[in-house]
């Protein structure tokens, strides 16, 4: 399986949370802010990245029957190591992310690849599968904090990026005030509340099942697809969601 | 904490985690089991009162395992892993458990109970009454009240999504996206209790 295989599936063709549709609680409760965004999806790319490796370094050694079992435990084992070592050093962080890092041992992502990859292929391609798909939920994580954050606060990179007499510079601690593109009286606060983490990311999905279909029909117009395997295709997309 | 037992404290527990801060429309948690059986009311309603019982189950038997094993061993850290490994178990139990003595209940909740412990809901609680520092009591009713609030959420939108099969909406919107959206609004209805006080 090639690196740009990988790639593109974990980024593009099977995103974690737009094709997928996994991991959706986090995704959704904690894109408030770019900060929150970056810190959730660095976290749950490095976990999943030495899940993925450790998983597939005792895929032969776990007994099938509690396979699940022993997942959950190495994911949970990787779930503390990452929240001790944010409590230590990204205090602010773990507080505004609060239980939604220990929440990271249910996210289905994780659990998911662990099944229907790390199980089955070399470290190498587990790794790289990892990290991969943890960069597909990370990106998914901030267009979707970027939308919230501007349209409900009028602010782009709240907490991550500061502006202040030092200029423009990153900062770690979530005290940055954002660059901010148009008075907070104007921001629509609708989008910073649940409300709009439905909003956003339903509208999401929909622009890219949007371009699946558009793509499906113009292959049926080229001739390039028979109708009958698209149609066969629909279907499997649609049974795939149901889960 | 373990002094507020009254019935106002209690009663405010109860109301917050049914309509003010509901696990799915306020807090996120759950939102995978929310999307994926509430396509039909009965399926909904099963799924609810899975979610109840093992919610209410898990509060009491992580607040015995935080209080008696992890504390006392000064051993916190391991909370996660620890509350993981007894949800996992007690899904378990439960299920073996109902096999054995309820085949009725079990038939009617059977297919839902393995789908649990990958519910962020039961972790969420267990691990919120920890944070919240709640007593015994206290726990048990958040996490039991917390089931309800996921009960009637998902009943709410099974019934949205029977309706929502006939509506007319652009193709791209079809299954999830739509879906998502009718939950948005659901969770926008219910910041109408975000003012709801007790006392």
């Amino acid at each position: 399986m090639s690196v740009k295989k990988l790639f593109t599936d974990g980024v593009i063709r099977q995103n974690p949370v737009l094709v997928q549709l996994l991991g959706m609680c986090s995704c959704m409760a904690i894109t408030t802010s770019l900060f929150n965004g970056v810190g959730m999806g660095l976290s749950v790319m490095i976990i999943l990245t030495c899940c993925n490796i450790v998983i597939s370094i005792l895929r032969k050694v776990i007994p099938p029957n509690i396979r699940i079992a022993v997942f959950v435990v190495v994911i949970a084992a990787f779930v503390t190591i990452v929240d001790l070592l944010l409590q230590a050093y990204i205090p602010a962080l773990s507080k505004s992310l609060g239980v939604f890092i220990p929440l990271i041992v249910v996210n289905c992502i994780i659990i998911g690849r662990a099944e229907s990859f790390a199980s089955k292929n070399g470290v190498g391609a587990s790794a790289l599968d990892g990290i991969f798909q943890g960069l597909g939920y990370t990106l998914v994580l901030i267009v979707m904090c970027v939308i919230r954050e501007f349209i409900g606060k009028g602010t782009f990179g709240g907490g991550l990026i500061d502006v202040g007499e030092a200029g423009v510079r990153f900062v770690t601690d979530g005290s940055g005030s954002g660059i901010r593109i148009f008075p907070a009286q104007y921001g629509a606060l609708l989008m910073v509340l649940p409300f709009g983490g439905f909003l956003t990311l339903g509208t999401l999905i929909a622009i890219v099942q949007g371009i699946t279909n558009r793509k499906h029909n113009k292959e049926i117009r080229a001739g390039k697809l028979s109708v009958i395997a698209a149609l066969d295709a629909a279907h499997g997309e649609e049974g795939g969601s149901d889960e | 904490m373990s002094n507020g037992l009254g019935f106002t404290s209690i009663l405010s527990i109860a109301l917050g985690a049914i309509l003010i801060e509901n696990f799915i429309l306020v807090k996120f948690l759950g939102i995978c089991p929310f999307m994926g059986v509430s396509k039909k009311m009965d399926t909904a309603l099963g799924m609810g009162f899975a979610v109840i019982f093992v919610m209410g189950l898990a509060s009491a038997i992580c607040w015995v395992v935080n209080r008696y094993l992890l504390v006392a061993l000064h051993l916190e850290y391991m909370q996660t892993l620890a509350y993981i490994l007894v949800i996992a178990a007690l899904v378990q139990l439960v299920e073996m458990f109902l096999r054995k003595s309820v085949p009725s209940l079990y038939t009617a909740l059977g297919i839902y109970l393995p789908l649990i412990t990958t519910n962020c809901a039961v972790l969420g609680v267990a691990l919120l009454n920890t944070q919240n520092g709640y007593g015994f009591i206290q726990s048990v009713v958040y996490g039991i009240t917390g089931g309800v609030g996921f009960l009637m959420a998902i009943v709410l939108f099974a019934s949205v999504r029977e309706r929502n099969q006939y509506a007319d909406y652009p193709k791209a919107f079809e299954g999830f996206p739509i879906a998502l959206i009718s939950a948005g609004l659901i969770a926008l209805a219910f910041m109408g209790f975000s003012g709801l006080k007790v006392f």
